[in-house]
């Protein structure tokens, strides 16, 4: 059963999937709008993947100094940068190039050390959506990709629904695609990760050890392109739900001494 | 999350667990580097705080044991000062900045060494026991003139201050707090210093700063594979 953390009535549910939107656990049925949508399920150490998509390698051929690595390109992010289902996340405005990345994000649920990948998927509770944004205006050449690019306020959007690993017969046979105003701008397959998921698995757990709330976010394929304040973005995987989010405006905050 | 070990009792909260690294903010660090700066990979100096984030498999307390993997002769060991969020600092100025820090604690931010800051793995940072933390938060006034001291089987190895930073404590948390927000409990490194001693399994070592204490741990030989 899927499930969502919500904020309503001034307290934080679960809830479930609902022909009307959601049903918390205390039966009251809801619309999507109704609520606060917060991550699905309670962050450890978020561990994201660059270029584990080839045809996406490929779109940033030009920009690359490398095209083709043994080791897995990962990095890491802090829990500040995450928002909800129908959160905002705010666009600099200074910035020329800013695009999101549709993910499948993999949520650990049992301890792993040095798991091999043929054990490697009972150690995953489950899945959901995840869409982490960049801004590349701000990319530096030391120790990429740079926070500044990938950890900023409200820039991983997670969500919305935590679906158990017994609800996804198979990880790497999922459409994933994002569409900017209604409009289809990005369409991938996870069968085509360059690393999956029981190898990443094997290659982190090798030398960090794994916890549960621990996620993996398995990299994005091709198509990214700019988005602007004001835009609607939705990141959608089959199977594992639709995560919406609006970007605005990064006006000045004022004068706060 | 429940992290006994780092349970410090401090105004307001305790750790987070989350702890950033800053790199290349010492001075003679950067200038270590050369004209190396501005060659391939790195095309440029860097403009915004180099930072990394040390994961919760990584977080230790005093007197912890730290396994040099079986491919790495040798350990670097940082010394760092960390700045502890006491409230909330979101795009707070310089002025202001250190009325956003409760604390300060020492976090030994240990790598295995490496040569290129252009990608490096995070194999090489994010290790199980790679920084410990300790041995508890003090409030220090001038977190920019700290003394510091490393120790390696007994033996005064590192000697260096907080100071000379291309960004001293509120300008960094001012320059980092611009873009994320960093909450109460969180750990942000002010980064070490050129020098960083090595050390090798077996040996034990002892960070100490002036006016927050000594951090012990040892070294060890990774356990074999079963």
């Amino acid at each position: 059963m899927k499930t969502a953390r919500v904020a309503f009535a001034g307290a934080i549910h679960t809830a479930t999937p609902h022909a009307q939107g959601l049903q918390l656990a205390d039966g009251r049925v809801l619309a999507e709008d109704q609520v606060v949508w917060l991550p699905p399920f309670e962050l450890g150490t978020i561990i994201a993947l660059g270029l584990n998509y080839a045809d996406h390698v490929k779109e940033l051929a030009k920009e690359l100094t490398v095209t083709a690595k043994d080791e897995p390109l990962v990095f890491l992010k802090g829990p500040g940068s995450v928002v909800g289902h129908r959160g905002v996340t705010r666009r600099p405005q200074d910035a020329q190039f800013m695009h999101y990345e549709c993910e499948l994000a993999v949520i650990i649920g049992r301890t792993a050390r040095r798991v091999k990948a043929a054990d490697a998927l009972a150690h995953v509770a489950g899945y959901t959506v995840c869409n982490d944004y960049a801004v590349r205006d701000y990319l530096e050449n030391w120790y990429r990709p740079n926070l500044r690019v990938k950890n900023r306020d409200g820039g991983t959007v997670l969500g919305p629904w935590f679906v158990p690993a017994a609800d996804v017969p198979d990880p790497h046979d999922l459409k994933l695609r994002t569409l900017v105003n209604g409009e289809l701008k990005q369409q991938g397959h996870t069968g085509n990760m360059v690393n999956d998921i029981p190898a990443l698995i094997e290659y982190l757990s090798e030398f960090m050890t794994l916890q549960a709330g621990d996620v993996i976010l398995t990299g994005t394929p091709e198509g990214v392109v700019n988005v602007n304040a004001g835009d609607e973005v939705v990141c959608e995987i089959d199977g594992i739900g639709r995560l919406v989010n609006t970007l605005v405006a990064d006006a000045p905050t004022g004068d706060t001494a | 999350m429940t992290l006994p070990l780092l349970d410090f009792a401090f105004a307001p909260y305790r750790l987070s667990g989350v702890v950033y690294g800053c790199l290349l903010n010492h001075r003679p660090a950067l200038a270590a580097l050369g004209e190396a700066v501005n060659a391939a990979p790195y095309k440029a100096a860097p403009k915004a705080p180099v930072l990394y984030v040390k994961p919760r498999n990584t977080l230790a307390g005093d007197g912890a044991t730290v396994c040099v993997p079986a491919d790495a002769t040798e350990l670097e060991l940082g010394a760092a000062l960390g700045l502890v969020i006491g409230r909330t600092a979101c795009r707070v100025s310089e002025a202001q900045a250190l009325s956003h820090v409760a604390g300060c604690t020492i976090v030994a931010d240990i790598s295995v060494p490496h040569a290129s800051f252009y990608r490096p793995s995070v194999r090489l940072k994010a290790r199980d026991g790679f920084c410990p933390i300790g041995p508890r938060v003090a409030p220090i006034a001038q977190p920019d003139a700290v003394a510091v001291r490393v120790w390696v089987d007994g033996a005064l190895v590192h000697e260096t201050t907080t100071g000379d930073r291309l960004r001293g404590a509120a300008r960094l948390l001012a320059d980092v707090s611009a873009f994320m927000t960093l909450a109460p409990g969180d750990v942000l490194m002010l980064g070490v210093s050129a020098g960083a001693p090595r050390v090798r399994a077996g040996q034990r070592a002892e960070i100490e700063m002036a006016g927050i204490g000594r951090l012990h741990m040892q070294f060890a030989a990774e356990e074999p594979r079963a």
